[in-house]
């Protein structure tokens, strides 16, 4: 398509990384918050590029690596249930829940699909009048109004048979959970590109007034994602703390307004516990009382869950940028795709995931 | 998995619900919602994320930014004013 070619262009890659080496001064420690981000670090090696001065760390991002146990344990309560389709990301089946993951439900006889999108278990559920179908949705910002078609879609059609099952996170109050840490070493941020296509950054200046601490939207693009570290190490070499947009063609400050009507006619606020870090206040969304007959919580009695987290994964440090996948002892021993401890080894937007994948075995 | 793709809407149909329509995505066709962008016509290139368009492409800002990530180009071109004369 018309300049997506330009974005790769090696040349302009070539002078940005000139630029960046130009202005760096001392070290600086950078977060890029969307795991989708890392990978594409990984996968391009920037990481590598950049002058060592310049250390990326690698937020919580990760929709998959940071859902409740819990949540994954009623997934995987739900899909067991003889009458149920049970809809997911693909992402999602090797996540371990306590003791199993949704991969191993499919093989003693769970009915388990992967779809592309949520509006196509609203399909299956057309499809298939005398089964229960549900959809795992969960997501950030990004994946947020995609969820929300689907009960709005299955609330016009009628339908009795569709439900989700809600894990819907957001970024700003992990931000804050971040910043306000007496560990943190986050010194400025790149949000999350398509996080912005939807909400725009007007949440994000009290954020960076706050900690004073620059931000900057950026795209996924090995040129959006140097450009993003560019214009951030620009404002930490000259003391500076602004939101600025990196990722122009795809974002606007205000966002996407009838996305963002989608979510508010769908979703409110609540309190989210987030896999490896705790309980962040108002940190998700819940789907609102009109859609309560669509809540797959409500529709399925799973009884009384009892988490058990592995007592060796530390994927909670790595999700908050504190520590570095290969600084775990089980990393790529104990813990590998095939055999994950946690779910950021599993998910393609998982930390250890990315350092497993491209053969960074040193943090 | 917020990873969003770029693509070319090739059909636009209202559905009970939402306004649906197909993307081409460099010949993978694909069912899309397109509700969050109402001004969309066929033709455009918008950007997808499970099955949800999130905004249409703005082929301005895209030439503009480009132009910016140039200029930072000229600055080295400066520097370097020879090698740059003898292209």
């Amino acid at each position: 398509m018309k300049y997506l070619d330009e974005f790769r262009d090696s040349e302009l890659t070539h002078n940005l990384l000139r630029e960046i080496e130009r202005i760096t001064t001392r070290p600086w420690v950078i977060m890029e918050i969307c795991g989708g981000q890392t990978h594409s670090i990984m996968q391009n090696g920037i990481d590598r590029m950049l002058p060592q001065e310049i250390e990326l760390v690698h937020g919580p991002g990760c929709p998959v690596c940071v859902t409740s146990l819990e949540l994954v344990d009623k997934a995987l309560a739900i899909a067991s249930q003889p009458n149920v389709i049970f809809c997911s990301f693909g992402d999602m089946l090797r996540v371990p829940g306590s003791g199993r993951d949704l991969f191993s439900v499919r093989a003693s006889g769970g009915q388990i699909r992967v779809v592309y999108s949520p509006m196509d278990a609203v399909k299956i559920a057309q499809q298939n009048p005398d089964k229960q179908v549900v959809f795992f949705a969960i997501g950030f910002e990004t994946t947020g109004p995609a969820n929300a078609m689907s009960v709005i879609q299955a609330k016009a059609l009628g339908l009795k048979n569709f439900s989700i099952l809600v894990s819907q996170v957001t970024v700003p109050p992990a931000m804050h959970a971040i910043l306000g840490s007496p560990t943190n070493r986050v010194q400025g941020f790149l949000a999350a590109g398509h996080v912005c296509s939807v909400m725009g950054y007007w949440e994000y200046p009290p954020i960076a007034e706050k900690y004073r601490i620059p931000i900057t939207v950026t795209g996924f693009e090995p040129i959006d994602l140097l450009n993003g570290v560019y214009l951030t190490v620009k404002q930490l070499e000259a003391g500076t703390h602004e939101v600025q947009n990196g990722y122009k063609r795809v974002v606007s400050y205000e966002g996407n307004k009838p996305a963002q009507a989608i979510l508010s006619k769908t979703f409110e606020v609540c309190d989210r516990n987030w896999r490896g870090i705790g309980l962040i206040p108002d940190s998700g969304w819940r789907l609102r009382p009109e859609f309560a007959d669509f809540d797959a919580e409500k529709r399925f009695d799973v009884g009384s869950i009892q988490t058990q987290e592995s007592e060796i994964c530390i994927a909670g440090k790595v999700l908050q940028g504190i520590t570095k996948p290969p600084q775990c002892p089980a990393f790529g021993t104990l813990c590998t795709p095939e055999n994950p401890l946690g779910a950021t080894m599993v998910s393609s937007e998982g930390a250890c995931s990315a350092y497993y994948r491209y053969s960074r075995n040193e943090g | 998995m917020c990873l969003a793709v770029p693509g070319k809407i090739i059909e636009i149909t209202p559905t009970p619900g939402s306004l649906m329509g197909k993307v081409d995505f460099g010949g993978v066709i694909r069912e899309v919602c397109l509700e969050a962008i109402p001004e969309a016509q066929l033709g455009n290139y918008v950007i997808v994320h499970a099955g949800f368009a999130l905004n249409i492409l703005s082929e301005e800002e895209a030439a503009e930014t480009l132009e910016a990530l140039r200029a930072l180009g000229d600055v080295e071109a400066e520097l370097a004013a020879d090698d740059e004369e003898s292209r």
